[in-house]
């Protein structure tokens, strides 16, 4: 048998991430491992649809995320159906704007890295580890950023250290900015956080936090063309995720519905034009 | 040049195995077994952080007896080639066949190839719709693999505790009644010699056991598809100390 460095079995044995072991046996299943290669010139973004608006905001006792069910292509509407906020784990939620197929490719991976970590180390990555995590994938898309194929995520989770739910968002490069009280990504965003700055406040009950994700994201329905507000016909509403410390809980869509009807007739009795 | 012995190849083999047999033989035993509910592991483990149960993935759980190192790397490995596997295709076509099938192989090759067999016996399990659909595998040192039905039972003095559990193991007790049955059997190991079976064996206590836990049903009771559960210390506590009420 050949000799072996002993030590060199700690630099394989120690690595708890399902993304490091794609990159090293698998590397054609990274979603960052597509090219679309250097001949390419201008941008692709018109070739894929795109997600909008994730509004997160924090509350009493947790955190909250929610997003709207358009994707665009250009001036198409390319689903109304769409999620773009998804349970990373247990304690946290992942939101999603930017190129819709490398985003959900994105997620995928990521709930795979988070919960391969736990099963490796028997015990759940900290939400400051998931964050950078997530940064790191944020970054390895870099190159397909720069052709116009942006993934822009919206981290939220609720730390059992500190007790408190918290917020992180990311740019292109994967540069990692913790954000406080409420923030919002996509191009509904600029609306949604006006929204938001208004109806926000310290120490919201759960109940009221949906109410004002809901309402932020109607504003940014109601002024950006990619969002898409709630839908009365095919009876669609928001995304809705709460994360506290029992864990997450999907929204179920007939409370949405019911604040989506309050919230329309509110809006439709009030008349008003801007 | 030195000159090298023959040694014939049953000779060879036999001494790798009586070598493995005898690593085994040291460690503690861990019994796996159906019910119910689902399927409950119970090893006797002093440590409350060195596992030998694990998850592997969603319905698929992981049990092992021997040489912590050893066993450890299978389970990295294992944990590996299902989040791969899963990742590729889909969460359903994890199986817990597939992966016994590779533990199988490695564990073959390294008793015939490398320069010491690995010293470790593993189970791979997958609970499933019902009792009849549950998958137990028992994975040798030699890569042989046993398709069990109901329960198994691995390491030192696996004998005593399989023949307790052949008297007491009842596919309709939940998780509680299962638990307590295979720490029971588990027990009977501690029998000192010469006591004639007059007296029953003191039972392990919670700080001595690890237990865990396969839901049958995860995703309507606790809305994950992970069906393994870790029972905390705690937790086994109190559910052993009942047993003298009910």
């Amino acid at each position: 048998m050949a000799p072996r460095d002993p030590a060199a079995a700690i630099d394989t044995a120690a690595s708890a991430s399902f993304t490091d072991h794609l990159e090293r046996h698998n590397p054609g299943l990274l979603p960052s491992a597509r090219s679309l290669g250097p001949s390419s010139q201008g941008s692709a973004a018109s070739l894929a649809p795109q997600a909008t608006t994730i509004v997160s905001l924090t509350y009493a006792g947790g955190v909250l995320m929610a997003g709207d069910r358009r994707a665009t292509m250009g001036n198409m509407i390319a689903s109304r159906h769409i999620k773009k906020v998804f349970p990373a784990d247990n304690y946290s939620v992942l939101g999603i704007a930017g190129t819709a197929g490398l985003a959900l490719d994105m997620i995928r991976l990521f709930q795979v890295e988070l919960e391969h970590y736990e099963k490796i180390e028997g015990t759940p990555m900290s939400l400051d580890g998931k964050s950078n995590r997530l940064a790191a994938m944020v970054r390895s898309n870099l190159p397909l950023a720069l052709q116009g194929l942006a993934v822009v995520p919206l981290f939220a989770g609720y730390d059992t250290q500190r007790r408190a739910g918290r917020l992180f968002s990311y740019d292109v490069t994967g540069g990692r900015y913790e954000e406080y009280e409420h923030h919002s990504v996509g191009s509904g965003s600029v609306f949604a956080r006006g929204a938001l700055k208004k109806l926000w406040q310290p120490n919201l009950d759960e109940e009221s936090a949906v109410a004002v994700a809901v309402e932020s994201l109607y504003d940014a329905a109601d002024d950006d063309s990619a969002t898409g507000g709630p839908d009365m016909v095919r009876r669609l509403w928001p995304v809705v995720y709460v994360v506290n410390s029992a864990g997450n809980r999907e929204i179920p869509e007939r409370e949405l519905q019911e604040l989506a009807r309050e919230l329309v007739q509110r809006r439709s009795a009030a008349g008003l034009e801007a | 040049m030195t000159q090298q012995f023959y040694v014939s190849p049953e000779q060879l083999m036999k001494d790798r195995a009586d070598f493995a047999r005898k690593g085994i033989a040291r460690g503690r035993s861990v019994v796996v077994l159906t019910c119910r509910e689902g399927i409950a592991l119970v090893a006797e483990n002093p440590s409350p952080s060195l596992h030998k149960l694990s998850e592997i993935y969603d319905r698929i759980g992981f049990a092992a007896v021997g040489k912590y190192n050893e066993f450890e790397s299978l389970r990295q490995a294992g944990i590996r080639f299902a989040d791969v596997r899963g990742y590729s295709y889909s969460r359903e076509d994890v199986s817990a066949r597939g992966l016994a099938s590779v533990y199988a192989q490695s564990l073959g090759s390294v008793f015939t190839t490398e320069g010491k067999p690995f010293e470790v016996e593993l189970a791979v399990v997958e609970v499933g719709e019902d009792p009849y659909s549950d998958r137990l595998y028992r994975l040798n040192f030699d890569g042989a693999i046993a398709d069990e039905s109901n329960y198994t039972v691995m390491g030192g003095q696996a004998d005593i505790v399989k023949e307790a559990l052949a008297r007491s193991w009842n596919q309709d007790a939940g998780f509680v009644s299962a638990i307590r049955t295979a720490v029971t059997a588990l027990s009977a190991t501690r029998t000192p010699e010469g006591n004639g079976g007059g007296q029953p064996p003191d039972r392990l206590g919670a700080g001595l056991l690890e237990v865990a836990v396969l839901d049958r049903d995860p995703l309507s009771t606790r809305g994950t598809v992970r069906a393994f559960r870790r029972i905390n210390t705690v937790e086994l506590d109190r559910l052993l100390s009942g047993a003298e009420g009910d």
